[in-house]
């Protein structure tokens, strides 16, 4: 893979990354964050980004909690009328958000996507693990307050504490693919 | 007999919160002649979340479950809407952008894999309705569930961004497979509308909105009870009710079914095997007409 510099705009860097291709169309009619069920908890809302992220405001983007409030509901990509696809622009902001150390810390939800990651990379999501094990890291609190719902998902065999194993075979080939993917560095 | 190889995802899986999903699809999925092989040894799709994280290896953790299922040479079908928005777009993204392809092409070799981009990646709501035909359906309908009202809920995944399933934002299968069993789909604005979906485990108070004006939407419609097509909707549904209740100081009680756990019941199959006792919120006052 050949080695690519930084694009000297914001906006050519995102423009670049599959699903990205799109911002420049962006007439900031507002559809997306009028379609938003989260918009009222952004600090920027989706047409906002857009138009930061063309005015070249690369780390004030990068550090906004808007995008972390984003719910893949897909609901601003099918509306937006110019083809801009949001959705994945949010997931791509998120990435170089974490990726740079700017993720914002008024969310949890940056420390949950990367515990979901890690564990989803070794083949297999044990939900009451990483459930447990997140709640415990960032709020022991709400583990508390959770218990009720834990107790009445374990009362109806829907929760289980053997973790689902790919075969060795499988994890080798699966690690050898990411670690791959890893040395070839960002979806370019 | 129509022959599909089938992704579980985690959730869906034996070891998941979904199991009954998984359990409803096989009986029902049998019961119409359909055969759903499992595809050995899969790997988690990575869902959304990873994308976030490390976006080239999400895209690689999808292209293995592919590159293994095209072995197989069947339709891939996955019950979770979250598995088949991912799976879906790197298949639609492997055709359109060259140098990502080559990337993924690079690191499956790493592991001994090739994808040719020949699967099609499929929602098992579309199989078991489309590929079935809604006629058939009626026609192996055993205990008609008259006089029951249905919620459709669709959620976001299963339309959108829209790999084929229906309407993004309209759609009816899932309104028609209720009337192909006898019940009745009642008007449902927010049949597409989010539940929040993993945002729960972060965002708890703002979700549990979302899930309050959903299930008011389907109570105040005269809904006994709601159907889904993705583990997830159906998890924040239905165990999160008593928090919303809680919260919004309602008293709903709506039980939340996986739709091919409402086929079972119409088809006569047993409660057991579709997995009916799994619910949080109970069905069974509300289906007793019909078990």
């Amino acid at each position: 893979m050949e080695t690519k510099t930084k694009p000297k705009h914001f906006i050519d860097e995102i423009a670049a990354i599959p699903g990205g291709e799109n911002i420049r169309l962006c007439i900031q009619c507002g559809t997306c964050t009028a379609s938003c069920p989260n918009a009222d908890a952004m600090d920027f809302v989706p047409s906002q980004l857009i138009a930061m992220a063309r005015a070249d405001l690369r780390e004030e983007v990068l550090r906004s909690r808007g995008m972390w409030y984003c719910l893949s509901c897909y609901l601003c990509t099918v509306r937006c009328p110019r083809g801009v696809k949001i959705t994945e622009l949010m997931h791509t902001l998120e990435y170089l958000s974490l990726k740079e150390g700017l993720a914002n810390v008024r969310t949890l939800t940056p420390n949950m996507y990367r515990l979901f990651n890690h564990y989803c990379s070794m083949g297999s999501l044990p939900e009451i693990w990483f459930t447990t094990r997140f709640y415990v890291q960032t709020n022991p609190l709400r583990a508390w307050r959770m218990i009720p719902v834990g107790l009445n998902l374990l009362k109806r065999g829907r929760i289980s504490f053997k973790t689902r194993k790919l075969t060795i075979e499988g994890s080798r080939q699966l690690k050898a693919i990411l670690d791959e993917a890893e040395s070839l560095g960002g979806a370019k | 007999m129509n022959n599909y190889t089938f992704f579980p995802g985690c959730s869906c899986a034996s070891e998941g919160d979904a199991k009954a999903y998984g359990w409803s699809i096989n009986a029902v999925s049998r019961y119409l002649g359909s055969e759903f092989q499992e595809l050995k040894d899969w790997n988690c799709c990575g869902s959304t979340p990873s994308a976030s994280v490390d976006e080239l290896g999400s895209y690689c953790m999808a292209a293995r479950d592919l590159a293994l299922a095209e072995q197989k040479g069947f339709d891939l079908v996955t019950p979770c809407s979250a598995c088949y928005v991912i799976l879906g777009r790197t298949n639609v993204y492997l055709k359109k952008y060259p140098a990502l392809k080559s990337s993924i092409t690079q690191a499956l070799a790493a592991g001994g894999l090739k994808y040719n981009g020949t699967v099609n990646v499929r929602h098992a709501l579309d199989v078991l309705t489309n590929d079935v035909g809604f006629d058939v359906i009626a026609a192996k309908v055993k205990k008609p569930l008259k006089g029951l009202k249905v919620a459709p809920y669709y959620g976001c995944q299963v339309v959108r961004p829209g790999f084929g399933v229906d309407h993004p934002e309209n759609p009816k299968v899932m309104d028609e497979l209720i009337s192909s069993l006898g019940a009745d789909p009642v008007p449902f604005p927010l049949k597409t509308h989010c539940c929040g979906g993993s945002l729960i485990i972060t965002e708890e108070e703002l979700v549990l909105g979302l899930l309050a004006r959903i299930l008011e939407s389907a109570i105040s419609n005269g809904a006994q009870c709601l159907i889904t097509a993705c583990p997830l909707c159906q998890m924040n549904l239905d165990a999160y009710q008593g928090k919303v209740k809680k919260k919004f100081k309602t008293n709903y009680n709506l039980p939340s079914l996986y739709f091919t756990q409402l086929m079972g019941i119409a088809f006569g199959l047993s409660g057991v095997d579709i997995g009916l006792k799994l619910g949080i919120i109970n069905s069974e006052e509300v289906l007793a007409n019909y078990l």
